[in-house]
């Protein structure tokens, strides 16, 4: 599946839900079912910046494509992680960094990209790409 | 107070009939800004309107009438925290700035390499960061007074803290986070029978219990108008004349100088010393409105009010299962601080906020604390004396559910 299709496919299934507590249930499910972090890749190279939660991002190149995973201890960061990981995770770096992630606001989460500092959701996506970016040119 | 009166009270502030989220606003986060009453409001909107020039230098009608309503708001002040002077009433931009303004001015003069600033373990960033600055800047230590488990400053290790070297104690009169209501008038005695002063951060006081520096006998009181129903920008520093007096000034600039010239420049008595520039004279008479309108509903019984939201609250919460009260002092504040079992704050605060709740997460700019009792923030709801008792059983219904959803 192409990286927009995906996209698509999350706005379908949130768009089931009207009410904010059945989208939001929703995300908690996807949070939930996210594979825990191996206890090694916890570490503190591996921490987003700018969370009020702790949030963790490891990313991994094989064959030309980045898988990526992560944890977060608020769950509802562990869901949007693991919208983001649904999106990007097993596409080659250009894939990721020519992609417009139009899905999070067609979802309805947008106050997630606030630039407050309560939430590290931009802190995240940067992360994702710029890990895309070094392994870009490592590949090369 | 009766339903009535409150009702009356909440007709005062026009947010409170706000819709979030379709749904109504349920306003528990007073400890970082309070709503505004209509008055408080129309004051700024008649003073721009009707009264506003720049003050104190001005020989027309219009700046003199403008004075006249600047210091008569001072006055107020001084009188709210029953001050022996109105010159010991400085305006800054509020409790930051009024700590920024005495650990730099009462440093310059009085500490040199090797003396001490005592803090507490309860401090907010205001109360610790500008002093952190001073240490660094002069060689000087900071020491902390640490807290029981139950957030109560331990004044017997307090007293082992006090030494020759001692400068300044400064100390937080209500917890914003454990909203534990400290014993500063015996710290302050502890602490003047060695000669040192103190300095209180009454931000989370002043809008909750009766304040009276004489009574205290504090050498320096601090508070911010937004956080008593007044206007942002604007906040007090009460200073004992005879500190104030030796203490160099803060900021330089027009109004606080006597005169200039290139060779020399004389400064201005108190308090206009440690207020360079033009002050917020209108955000002055708005923050004096704000302690009239407190004052007439009378703080006593505001502060009865608001236990009774206390205890009902904490009755309520203790209920749910896996409830952790982060904060359980004797004496509290109308601030109650929580998790539930090992759920994040984050994620109770974002599913509440959904359900038209405001409450605030995280560490509440006291880092220190937070990290020293080993969790990751706290939900904190903070009542002010427009919330009532059904709010808070909507709040406790709608907990239950986000817990439910996060188990």
């Amino acid at each position: 599946m192409t990286i927009n299709e995906t996209q698509d496919n999350i706005i379908e299934e949130f768009s089931l839900f009207d009410d904010w507590m059945d989208k939001y249930s929703l995300l908690i499910d996807m949070g939930n079912s996210l594979e825990p972090l191996d206890e090694k890749q916890k570490n503190p190279q591996n921490i987003i910046e700018g969370c009020q939660s702790r949030v963790w991002l490891n990313a991994e190149l094989n064959d030309g494509i980045i898988t990526f995973q992560g944890e977060s201890d608020a769950v509802l960061v562990k869901g949007i992680v693991s919208l983001l990981i649904q999106v990007l995770s097993g596409h080659t770096p250009d894939e990721i960094l020519s992609t417009e992630l139009y899905f999070i606001d067609a979802i309805g989460l947008k106050e997630h990209l606030s630039p407050t500092r309560s939430n590290g959701l931009v802190a995240m996506i940067k992360q994702m790409k710029m890990f895309a970016l070094a392994y870009k040119s490592v590949s090369k | 107070m009766n339903e009535q009166e409150i009702q009356q009270i909440r007709d005062d502030f026009p947010i409170l009939s706000d819709k979030i989220y379709n749904k109504d606003l349920i306003y528990f986060d007073n400890g970082a800004t309070t709503q505004k009453p209509r008055c408080v409001v129309e004051k700024i909107e008649q003073g721009y309107y009707h009264l506003n020039a720049n003050i104190h230098r001005g020989v027309h009608y219009l700046s003199q009438k403008a004075t006249e309503a600047h210091e008569a708001a001072r006055t107020t002040v001084a009188e709210f925290l029953k001050a022996e002077k109105r010159e010991e009433i400085i305006f800054t931009r509020g409790t930051t700035e009024a700590i920024n303004l005495v650990a730099t001015s009462f440093g310059e003069a009085f500490c040199t390499i090797g003396d001490e600033i005592i803090i507490s373990q309860l401090e907010h960033h205001s109360n610790i960061v500008p002093w952190q600055m001073l240490c660094e800047r002069k060689g000087l230590k900071l020491r902390v007074i640490p807290i029981n488990e139950h957030g109560e400053l331990n004044l017997d290790v307090f007293k082992t803290l006090l030494n020759e070297k001692t400068k300044i104690i400064s100390v937080v009169h209500v917890s914003n986070v454990l909203g534990t209501i400290n014993p500063i008038k015996k710290i302050i005695q502890i602490a003047h029978a060695r000669n040192i002063p103190v300095l209180v951060d009454g931000a989370q006081a002043v809008p909750h219990i009766a304040v009276n520096v004489k009574e205290l006998d504090a050498d320096f009181y601090v508070f911010s108008a937004h956080k008593i129903y007044g206007p942002t920008g604007i906040g007090v520093l009460y200073g004992k004349e005879k500190w104030l007096n030796a203490m160099p000034p803060y900021q330089g600039g027009g109004e606080m100088i006597a005169t200039v010239t290139f060779e020399k420049t004389t400064y201005n008595e108190l308090p206009f010393k440690f207020e360079a520039g033009t002050p917020d004279y209108i955000g002055s008479t708005a923050l004096a409105e704000a302690l009239n309108y407190v004052q007439n509903i009378g703080i006593e019984k505001i502060a009865e009010h608001e236990h009774e939201l206390l205890t009902y609250a904490t009755e309520c919460l203790l209920e749910i299962d896996g409830m952790r009260i982060i904060g359980t002092a004797k004496e509290k504040s109308s601030v109650i601080s929580f998790l539930v079992g090992n759920i994040h704050p984050y994620d109770i605060g974002m599913l509440l906020d959904k359900l038209g709740i405001a409450v605030r997460t995280g560490h509440h700019c006291a880092q220190p604390l937070i990290d020293s009792l080993g969790i990751p923030g706290t939900v904190r709801a903070s009542f002010a004396f427009y919330n009532t008792k059904s709010e808070i059983d909507v709040f406790i219904e709608a907990l239950k559910r986000v817990v439910l959803m996060l188990s």
